[in-house]
C-alpha cells in the first residue's frame, strides 16, 4: 500500500513532470532548426496539404500491403488495441478526467479484457517479426528492444491486475503504475516520441510534396 | 480473571443451547472458509477450550472497535464469546477503574505470564515521539505496550490504528502515531483492521486461536486469510454493472438509484481486501455500497492518505495538474535553450561550409 | 583553397540537418517498410538496402550533434563518431543504390521524407569526398564541357540540321524574347532527337515563339545528381542567366525527372531569390507533351546483372500502385495534379506504368503513339537502347551509362 501511494503520488509526479519537460523539450529541439524559406513558386497549398497527409497516411499504400503486412497488420492491430486499451477503459478515463476535466464513456471491461490479450499477441507477433525478418533485426538495437518492453509491460501488468492473477491487487496495481510511469520516462527520449513527432514528420511530408502539386 | 472452566461449562451457564453453540460453529467455520467437516472438530475444540486471559488495551483510538466489538454482543451467540474468554483489562467495559484497573492488568499479566492474548486498539505514539500525547494512568502507550506484551502469547491489532497507524498517523501525523507492529517485533501478531472492523471478524479471529491454539493464516500484512483473502470489488454484488461498464456518475443520477457501480465515484473496492460485501454490517443487515456508498478503503494501510474517497482509484494522489504546468514551462525553457544552441551549431558549421568545385571533386 | 574532407563532410551533414531532418529521425520505428518499398532491397533482398539505414551517418551526427540524449551520451563517450571509412562504406549505399525515387518517403508510416535526407546526405559525401567517380566525371564534364555526357553545342547544331531537314521547320536558336525556351536532356539531344521535331511541330502549330539557349541547351543537372548544391547552382545559375538574359516568360523542363526538379524547384532555393521567368514541365508545354517514366533503372540494372549471374529467372516486378508516381531516376520525385495518376496497374515487362487522365486503359503509355513515347519505350528497353545509341554514335553517352552501370552493380 505504501509502494502504490508512492507510484500514484510523487513517483508519478515525477514520471509526468519528465515526460512533460521531455516531449516540450525535445519538440522544440526539433522545431527551432527551422527550415530554410523557400523562393521557389508554389504549385500547390503547404499547410492544407500537410494536415491532410497527417490522415492520409494511416492508410497503407497498396504496395506493400503484401510484402509488409506482417508488420501492417501487427502495426494496426497493436495500435488500436493500445488506444482502446488506454483510453476506453474507465479507471484510465477516470485518470484523464481528474487531470484534464474531460470524460467519455468506456467501454465494457470484457471488451477490453479481448482487446487488450489481442494487442499483447500483436505485439509478441511484432516482436518476432522483428527478431526474425532481416531488415527489421539489422535495423534493431538496444533501443528498439527497450522500447518494446517499456510498451509491452504496463499492457501486462495491467492485464494481470484486471484479473488479479498477482495479490495482493495494490502492489500488482502499483507496479502496473510504476511500468506506465517507467513509459512515460522513457517516451522522449527513444523512438517512442514517434507519437508526437509523426505528426510533425507527417505534415512535412505532406506540405513538401503538396508544395510541389503532387496528388496524394 | 482466568479460570479453569471450559468454553463449553461456560456457555452452557449462560444459556446457550447445544443448538445455537454448534450454529456458531458452524458460522465459525465457514468465516474461516474451513470445510464443513472442520464443525464438529471446532465444537469439540471450544467446549474444551480453557477460557484464556485477554488484555485488550487501547491508546490512539476512537472507541469505534470497542462499539464495533459491542454489536456483536448481546442476542447473538458470537457475542457471547466474550463471556468464554477472562476479558480482564478494557479500560472502556470493565468497571474497575484508576489504580484498581491497571492492577487487574498487572495480576492478569502475572497468573497467565506467557499465556495471554493483547488486544489493541489504536495506534501509539513512536518511541521517538512526544510520549505526552497519550498516557493512561501516567503511563505512556509505548510503556504500556512494551510491558503488556512481554508475557503475551499473541498480539491481536484491533482496528486499521492498531494494525497500521490509521487516522493517527494520517499526514501530517503530529503526534508521530506508529501501528502497533511497528514496535512489537518478538510476538505473533494478527491485525484485524477495518475502521471498525466487521465484529464477526474480531470474534473470528479469537475462535480461531480458541479452536486451534494458533493464529490463522495471514497475508502480507499479516491479516487472517479467511476474512481478507478477497477484494470487496471481487466479491461485490455491484460487480456486473463494472463489467458492463454501466457506472453511476453522481450520488443522484439514474446509475446510482438503479445501483450501478461506484467506481466513479471514488469506491475503494478493488484495492481494498475485507469481508464486508459478504459478512456485511448490523448483523448481515447491509454494508456500505448497498447502502449506496463506494467503499473508502478503511482497512487498507493509509486510507486516509489514499487520494479523495470521492475520487476514482486510478487518480493520482497529487496535484499533477501543478506539475505538469511546471513541466511544460520546465520543458520550453530548455528546449528553447537547446533549439537556440543546436541553431548557433547549425549555422556555424553552414559558415564553415567551402564552396565544392569540380576541381576539388577530381582530386578527392 | 582546401581539399575535400571528413571534417568538410561532418560540417555540411550538420549544416544541412533541418526541423524536418529532425523530426523524420525522431519518427523513426525501424518498421523495414521502406525496405519493402525500395527496388534495390526488392530485386536483392539484402538488408543492406534498408532505405532508411543509408542515413545512419547523417542519423547519428543529428543525435550527437542536435538531441539532449546524443549530447549526453556524447559527452560521457557512449557514443561513435561518423569516420571517414564508414562514409566510403556508406557511398554505395547512398549513390549507387538509391536513385531517389522516393517510393520509400511515400510508403514510411510515419511521413518520412528519406528521399529528402538521402540528397541532404550526399552533400556531406561530397564534400568529405566520397561521391563516386562516375558522378564525380559527370558532374567535371557538365561544369566544365557544359553537358554530363559530354556533348556540346556542335553536337546540338548537329542534331538541329538534321530535325530541321526532316520536318521542314526551322529551329529558333538564342531568339531573343522568344516566349518558350526549352532545355533538352544530352540523351534527347543524341537518343531521341524527335523530341525537338515534334516540339517545332507543336510551337508552330500553337503559334508560339519558342527558342533553344545555345548557352544553356543542357537541362540535366549533375549537381542534384551528385548532391552537391554548390555545383547544382552552378549549372542551374547557366540557365537563369540565359533565360533572364533572352527574357523568356517560360522555360520548358525536360522529362528528366531530376533535371525538371533542379530546375523547377531546387533552383529558386539554391540561387536565393524567385526566377523572373515560370518554368513549366514538359507536358505542360500546351498540354500536348506529357509523357513521364516510372523509374525502372535499378531493376533494369539488377535485373541484367541477374541475369548475368543467374542465367535467367527474374523475379516478380515489386508490387505496383503508388499513388503518387514519382520515380524518375536521380531525383524524379515530383508529380503533378492531372496527371491522373491513381493506379498503376503492372506492366507485363515488369516497371510501373504510369497512367494519364481520362480511362486509364484507353490512355496507357503503351498504347500512346506519340513519339516521344516510343521515345520512352526504347529507353525502357536496355538492349535496343544500347544499339540505338552505338547506332548513333553517342559513344561518350554509353561509355557513360555502361560506368554508372558498373557502379550500381558493384
Amino acid at each position: 500500500m505504501d509502494f502504490l501511494l508512492w507510484v500514484r503520488g510523487p513517483a508519478f509526479d515525477v514520471a509526468v513532470a519528465i515526460f512533460l519537460i521531455g516531449v516540450v523539450a525535445r519538440l522544440f529541439e526539433i522545431l527551432l532548426l527551422g527550415r530554410k524559406p523557400l523562393h521557389s513558386e508554389p504549385k500547390g497549398g503547404e499547410f492544407g496539404n500537410g494536415m491532410a497527409e497527417i490522415f492520409k497516411r494511416s492508410v497503407p499504400l497498396p504496395d506493400i500491403v503484401k510484402r509488409g503486412a506482417v508488420t501492417l497488420v501487427g502495426g494496426y492491430v497493436f495500435h488500436i488495441g493500445l488506444f482502446i486499451t488506454i483510453f476506453l477503459f474507465v479507471p484510465h478515463i477516470e485518470l484523464i478526467n481528474s487531470i484534464f476535466g474531460v470524460r467519455w464513456p468506456g467501454l465494457p471491461n470484457p471488451v477490453v479484457d479481448g482487446v487488450t490479450v489481442v494487442t499483447m499477441v500483436a505485439m509478441v507477433v511484432l516482436l518476432v517479426h522483428r527478431l526474425l525478418q532481416p531488415v527489421k533485426r539489422m535495423l534493431s538495437g538496444f533501443e528498439d528492444y527497450l522500447t518494446w518492453v517499456v510498451t509491452f509491460l504496463p499492457i501486462l501488468t495491467g492485464w494481470i491486475a484486471y484479473h488479479r492473477l498477482v495479490n495482493p491487487y495494490p502492489l500488482i496495481l502499483g507496479i502496473h503504475i510504476l511500468t506506465v510511469e517507467l513509459l512515460l520516462i522513457v517516451l522522449p527520449f527513444t523512438k517512442l516520441m514517434h507519437a508526437f513527432t509523426l505528426f510533425l514528420s507527417r505534415w512535412y511530408n505532406g506540405a513538401v510534396y503538396g508544395r510541389r502539386g503532387v496528388q496524394s | 480473571m482466568a479460570d479453569s472452566t471450559t468454553l463449553g461449562e461456560s456457555l452452557r451457564r449462560n444459556g446457550v443451547s447445544r443448538r445455537g453453540f454448534l450454529k456458531f460453529c458452524a458460522a465459525t467455520a465457514s468465516m474461516m472458509a474451513l470445510p464443513p467437516s472442520m464443525i464438529p472438530r471446532i465444537a469439540e475444540a471450544l467446549e474444551k477450550a480453557r477460557r484464556p486471559s485477554v488484555i485488550w488495551l487501547s491508546f490512539q483510538e476512537c472507541t469505534g472497535c470497542t462499539e464495533s466489538l459491542t454489536r456483536s454482543h448481546a442476542p447473538t451467540v458470537e457475542g457471547l464469546i466474550f463471556d468464554s474468554i477472562s476479558l480482564d483489562y478494557h479500560h472502556t467495559l470493565q468497571v474497575a477503574s484508576g489504580e484498581q484497573a491497571e492492577a487487574a492488568r498487572e495480576a492478569a499479566m502475572h497468573e497467565n505470564m506467557g499465556k495471554y492474548i493483547v488486544v489493541v486498539d489504536g495506534s501509539i505514539p513512536g518511541p521517538g515521539s512526544n510520549p505526552g500525547y497519550s498516557t493512561i494512568a501516567g503511563i505512556s502507550n509505548y510503556d504500556m505496550l512494551m510491558d503488556t506484551v512481554k508475557g503475551a502469547a499473541a498480539v491481536v491489532s484491533v482496528g486499521t490504528c492498531a494494525a497500521f497507524g490509521g487516522l493517527p498517523k494520517a499526514r501530517p501525523n503530529p503526534s508521530g502515531a506508529v501501528a502497533i507492529q511497528d514496535v512489537v517485533k518478538d510476538k505473533p501478531i494478527v491485525n484485524v483492521p477495518g475502521c471498525p472492523p466487521i465484529p464477526q471478524v474480531i470474534t473470528g479471529v479469537l475462535a480461531h486461536y480458541l479452536v486451534f491454539g494458533k493464529l490463522p493464516e495471514l497475508d502480507s500484512l499479516k491479516r487472517p486469510l479467511a476474512f481478507y483473502g478477497q477484494s470487496i470489488h471481487d466479491r461485490c454484488y455491484r460487480r456486473p454493472f463494472y463489467d458492463k461498464g454501466l457506472f453511476a456518475e453522481n450520488f443522484n443520477d439514474e446509475g446510482a438509484r438503479k445501483g450501478w457501480c461506484l467506481y466513479r465515484l471514488g469506491c475503494k473496492g478493488p484495492m481494498t481486501y475485507n469481508a464486508c460485501a459478504t459478512l456485511k454490517w448490523g448483523l448481515g443487515w447491509s454494508w456500505p455500497v448497498e447502502s449506496g456508498h463506494g467503499c473508502l478503503g478503511c482497512s487498507e494501510p493509509d486510507f486516509w492518505d489514499a487520494g479523495g474517497f470521492y475520487q476514482a482509484l486510478s487518480i493520482p494522489t497529487s496535484n499533477v495538474t501543478r506539475t505538469a504546468a511546471a513541466a511544460v514551462a520546465a520543458g520550453a525553457v530548455i528546449g528553447v535553450a537547446a533549439g537556440l544552441a543546436n541553431k548557433a551549431k547549425k549555422s556555424g558549421a553552414a559558415k564553415k561550409h567551402q564552396t565544392v568545385t569540380v576541381d576539388q571533386l577530381g582530386k578527392g | 583553397m582546401s581539399s575535400l574532407s571528413i571534417e568538410r563532410g561532418l560540417y555540411d551533414f550538420k549544416a544541412v540537418i533541418d526541423a524536418p531532418i529532425a523530426s523524420y529521425f525522431s519518427s523513426c520505428v525501424h518498421c523495414g517498410l521502406c525496405a519493402e518499398a525500395c527496388l534495390f532491397y526488392v530485386e536483392t533482398g539484402d538488408p543492406k538496402y534498408t532505405p532508411i539505414r543509408k542515413l545512419e551517418p547523417l542519423r547519428r551526427v543529428w543525435e550527437q550533434e542536435y538531441t539532449i540524449v546524443g549530447k549526453l551520451k556524447k559527452l560521457v563517450g557512449l557514443s561513435k563518431p561518423v569516420t571517414d571509412d564508414e562514409l566510403e562504406e556508406w557511398k554505395e549505399l547512398l549513390y549507387a543504390s538509391c536513385t531517389m525515387c522516393g517510393r520509400c518517403s511515400q510508403v514510411c508510416p510515419v511521413g518520412n521524407d528519406i528521399a529528402y535526407m538521402v540528397r541532404k546526405a550526399r552533400e556531406g559525401m561530397v564534400s568529405s569526398g566520397h561521391a563516386p567517380e562516375p558522378l564525380v566525371g559527370a558532374a567535371t564534364r557538365a561544369v566544365k564541357i557544359g553537358s554530363p555526357m559530354g556533348v556540346k553545342w556542335p553536337a546540338v547544331q548537329n542534331q538541329i540540321k538534321h530535325v530541321e531537314a526532316d520536318t521542314g521547320l526551322k529551329i529558333p536558336i538564342d531568339v531573343q524574347g522568344a516566349e518558350y525556351m526549352p532545355l533538352l536532356s544530352s540523351m534527347e539531344i543524341i537518343n531521341f532527337p524527335e523530341y525537338l521535331g515534334a516540339l517545332a511541330k507543336i510551337f508552330k502549330q500553337a503559334g508560339i515563339t519558342w527558342t533553344i539557349a545555345s548557352k544553356a541547351f543542357e537541362a540535366t543537372n549533375a549537381g542534384l545528381q551528385i548532391g552537391s548544391s554548390d555545383i547544382e547552382r552552378e549549372l542551374v545559375v547557366r540557365v537563369v542567366d540565359e533565360a533572364e538574359r533572352l527574357g523568356v516568360k517560360f522555360v520548358i523542363g525536360p522529362e528528366c525527372g531530376h533535371a525538371f526538379n533542379a530546375i523547377r524547384w531546387d533552383g529558386p532555393e539554391l540561387i536565393g531569390r524567385p526566377y523572373k521567368f515560370r518554368v513549366l514541365p514538359a507536358r505542360h508545354g500546351r498540354d500536348q507533351l506529357r509523357r513521364h517514366a516510372g523509374c525502372r533503372y535499378p531493376q533494369l540494372v539488377l535485373r541484367r546483372r541477374r541475369r548475368r549471374e543467374q542465367h535467367g529467372g527474374v523475379r516478380a516486378p515489386p508490387a505496383q500502385g503508388l499513388r503518387r508516381q514519382a520515380q524518375a531516376a536521380g531525383g524524379g520525385r515530383a508529380r503533378a495534379p492531372g496527371d491522373g495518376v491513381r493506379q498503376l496497374p503492372a506492366d507485363d515487362r515488369g516497371g510501373p506504368r504510369a497512367l494519364q487522365d481520362g480511362d486509364p486503359d484507353r490512355r496507357s503509355h503503351r498504347d500512346d503513339r506519340r513519339a516521344p513515347e516510343r521515345g520512352l519505350r526504347r529507353l525502357l528497353e536496355p538492349r535496343q537502347n544500347a544499339n540505338d545509341l552505338r547506332r548513333q554514335g553517342g559513344a561518350g553517352g554509353q561509355r557513360e551509362m555502361n560506368s554508372y552501370d558498373r557502379t550500381l552493380s558493384r
